[in-house]
């Protein structure tokens, strides 16, 4: 501990002795003081979008405050039973121990509906906080150097919450989750030879079996979270080691963070942000009702309700097999071979293994191997960008195709009419939405660059004294200056013989790629480009 | 030349039917007769309600004459617009025309609700006619309508079981092919929800009485009114659609008002 001279000449408070003897004490013990240290003095740049992930990291701290909650109430058991609680509709029913508990957990048990819905509303927020912080990190390409390999865990994060999510779905036994695990029942068993063996190590049998709930339960209370805290655990340690990144500006480098440390400023300002994000979802939750089971009543394989959906975040998924066009099913060596499901399954895997994989993929078509702190504006990255739109939409379309019946129902459509306009866009959108973003990323850039060179336009009309008109350009200052033209700048790769003089088809490759990646450039303003725009405005 | 020929035409000009305001004439005839036959059908029927049965079935042929006959034929065969009506009841007249589905405003994947056009006993009488020309299932008795008495439970359970895969589980209704949709249940009259089970409109099946006895309709119907009447225990329902106005309401509204404290917290260094 270090202290300066001008605190020694004062006496120390009683406080201020306990307290240093406190902490003498545990670093002796611990050398925590090194992590304090390091940890301290971590810092977060100030922007809205860098605490995204502090939303999801915070509605987590709340499911697993609410989730024990209903653990002590909750039974994970398909034990039939007859309903006697308080909600009249179902009084006498036949139900599963787990239906029974989850409704006195609702109507019986003081404060458990709203815990119950703080739950569920607050896995909502998570995967769809997840899900926005992932894309902040992307179309700012903050998964670069060195932070691909943080970038495939919070990926693995975002499975693992998706897997969470759907298993607490599931543990209710209503006749909403029992409609799920029969779609999943169902896509287990369209992988050809070994679904059906799956399904019944799943189910313990015949769907829908009487463990199903018992097992789901395990995962989703103790596997799952425990893997997922420790995912949040080396996805925060790399955070420090890797630090922050931030957008460029006069005094912020690629060799510096601005912003404000944890100790203290942003510790107590990230506690207050805990608190406000509980409150949230406590209002959404005391005020909205969500998952009303004694509505959707006891699983029962007969029934499946009109609007059957899976929670948001296993939409995409749902659209995916709403969308396969009619009959796509043979048979081959005795097999059946569902395309309905398999090819459903083979897209989502793609489309999932592109997310996942795609800071090493852009890694490889740069060939930079340069560490980058400096958030890129989305427009400076024309084709990364442009990529992204067209992710987004693939999966927004996969995803509204899985509502496809109330999209019909409410703006009085057919639903073939849906279906199909959804069929033509999961193809064309991503193409239409690649070519769109990238023209108004490159025209972006353009007019950035005729901005940083001519100024903007003042809005001011002078006449000059031989009867012209101008509008005045004025120049911006350097701190938006800075903005517009400090980002990197890539050429495609060009393509070189080898130490042993050959031209690999790996290489080959790459250099295709790189053309298309970086074949349309806008480049950025150079010093000299300035200055030279400076002369002849004078 | 010109002014020989107007003057010919002038004095050549037609006399009766010939005469240009023939049409004139001849269009308010027709209007008034329709007109005034029209009145007199439709205040004949406020008239006589009280009248005895027989009375009753000549009011209801007029008012289908006036109303119906158009596509469902002057005997009720049917046309090629629209079925024949002999043997569908009572019931089903007093549905589809006590919901306002009947008379049809537009052809369309199927008959949608609007304003009833007749009142009360004008649709009583109707009923009572097309029963006349051919026995069908009779308006429920009063009974069973009362919401009171029966098993709700047992009224969920057949809900779920025989209404929910079209109607949703909460009656939020649902999508049908080529456009065609189950309707929202909430709301709905006990007396038309019985009629509904018991000669199916629309697209909907038919839950005869061996199918469903009158009293496990008489519990759906407790169970429909227990819906309405119960207020919902979580809150506002967004709708009862379950997990997609959910999921649109954490983006929307949920994320959407944590994204707008983010901005306003990170406000000031900007």
């Amino acid at each position: 501990m270090t202290t300066t001279p001008t605190q020694d000449a004062q006496p120390k408070t009683r406080g201020q002795r306990f307290t240093g003897a406190a902490a003498n004490y545990i670093d002796e013990r611990t050398s925590i003081s090194g992590l304090v240290k390091e940890v301290g003095r971590k810092i977060f740049p100030d922007h809205w979008s860098f605490m995204l992930g502090e939303v999801a990291l915070y509605s987590f701290i709340v499911i697993l405050l609410s989730g024990t909650f209903l653990t002590f109430f909750f039974e994970a058991s398909m034990v039939e039973v007859h309903y006697e609680g308080s909600y009249a509709p179902l009084k006498g029913i036949e139900m599963s121990a787990a239906m029974a508990s989850t409704l006195d957990i609702s109507f019986d048990i003081r404060g458990g509906l709203l815990m119950r819905q703080i739950h569920h509303w607050a896995a909502l927020l998570f995967v769809a906080s997840i899900g926005l912080h992932m894309l902040r990190v992307y179309f700012t390409g903050a998964f670069r150097k060195p932070r691909e390999i943080n970038w495939f865990i919070g990926f693995v994060l975002f499975v693992l919450a998706m897997a969470e999510g759907f298993t607490g779905y599931s543990l209710p036994d209503d006749l909403l989750s029992g409609n799920g695990l029969r779609i999943i029942d169902g896509m287990v068993k369209g992988i050809p030879v070994i679904g059906t063996w799956i399904s019944y190590l799943l189910f313990g049998g015949e769907f829908p079996g009487v463990d199903i709930v018992s097992r789901l339960y395990i995962l989703h209370i103790m596997l799952l979270p425990a893997i997922i805290i420790a995912a949040i655990g080396i996805h925060m340690l790399l955070l420090v080691i890797n630090k922050h990144t931030q957008f460029a500006g006069p005094g912020r480098t690629n060799d510096n963070v601005v912003g404000s440390p944890v100790m203290p400023g942003f510790a107590a300002k990230a506690g207050g942000f805990f608190f406000i994000i509980f409150g949230v979802i406590t209002l959404i939750a005391s005020t909205f009702s969500i998952n009303p089971v004694w509505v959707y009543g006891p699983y029962d394989p007969s029934p499946v309700s009109a609007g059957t959906q899976p929670d948001w975040y296993i939409g995409f998924a749902d659209g995916a097999l709403r969308l396969v066009p009619p009959g796509w099913e043979t048979e081959w060596f005795g097999f059946t071979w569902s395309f309905n499901i398999i090819a459903p399954l083979v897209i989502l895997g793609l489309f999932i293994a592109i997310v996942a994989f795609y800071p090493f993929i852009e890694a490889w078509v740069t060939g930079d191997k340069r560490e980058h702190h400096i958030a890129d504006r989305p427009r400076n990255a024309p084709t990364r960008t442009a990529i992204g739109a067209a992710g987004v939409t693939f999966y927004a379309v996969l995803w509204a195709a899985a509502s496809s019946d109330l999209i019909a129902t409410h703006f009085k459509l057919s639903i073939e009419g849906v279906i199909h306009s959804c069929q033509a866009l999961l193809i064309f959108g991503p193409i239409i939405a690649y070519f769109i973003t990238k023209r108004v990323c490159l025209g972006l850039q353009k007019k950035d660059r005729e901005i940083a060179l001519h100024g903007y336009e003042s809005g001011r009309i002078v006449r000059l004294p031989h009867g012209e008109y101008i509008e005045v350009h004025e120049q911006l200052d350097d701190y938006e200056l800075w903005k517009l033209v400090s980002y990197e700048d890539y050429k495609p790769l060009m393509v070189r013989p080898d130490a042993q003089g050959r031209i690999t088809i790996g290489q080959r490759l790459r250099a295709s790629v790189s053309r298309w990646f970086f074949e349309d450039r806008i480049a950025p303003v150079s010093q000299k480009e300035i200055e030279q725009s400076k002369d002849e405005h004078h | 030349m010109a002014t020989k020929a107007a003057r010919a035409s002038r004095r050549s000009q037609p006399v009766g039917r010939r005469h240009p305001l023939a049409t004139v004439a001849l269009l308010l005839v027709g209007l008034l007769g329709t007109g005034g036959a029209y009145a007199l059908f439709t205040s004949s029927a406020t008239a006589e309600t009280s009248a005895s049965a027989e009375a009753l079935v000549e009011e209801g042929g007029k008012l289908f004459a006036a109303n119906c006959a158009t596509c469902h034929g002057l005997d009720l065969e049917g046309t090629t617009q629209a079925p024949t009506l002999i043997g569908v009841g009572a019931a089903a007249t007093d549905f589809q025309v006590g919901t306002g589905r009947m008379p049809l405003a537009i052809s369309g994947p199927q008959a949608e609700q609007k304003p009833v056009q007749f009142t009360e006993e004008q649709i009583q009488a109707l009923a009572v006619y097309v029963a006349s020309q051919g026995p069908g299932p009779a308006i429920p008795a009063d009974m069973y309508l009362t919401g009171e008495g029966y098993d709700v439970s047992n009224g969920a359970e057949l809900f779920r079981i025989n209404c929910a895969m079209c109607h949703n589980v909460a009656g939020a209704g649902g999508a049908l092919t080529e456009g065609k949709f189950a309707p929202a249940l909430a709301d709905v009259t006990a007396k038309h929800a019985y009629e509904a089970m018991l000669t199916g409109p629309q697209n909907m099946p038919v839950f005869n009485d061996t199918n469903l006895t009158p009293e496990e309709k008489a519990d759906i119907i407790t169970y429909l009114k227990y819906l309405d009447e119960t207020p919902s225990v979580g809150g506002f329902t967004l709708g009862s659609l379950g997990p997609v106005s959910e999921g649109l309401f954490i983006w929307i509204f949920g994320l959407g008002a944590i994204v707008a404290i983010t901005v306003w917290l990170t406000a000031k260094s900007n």
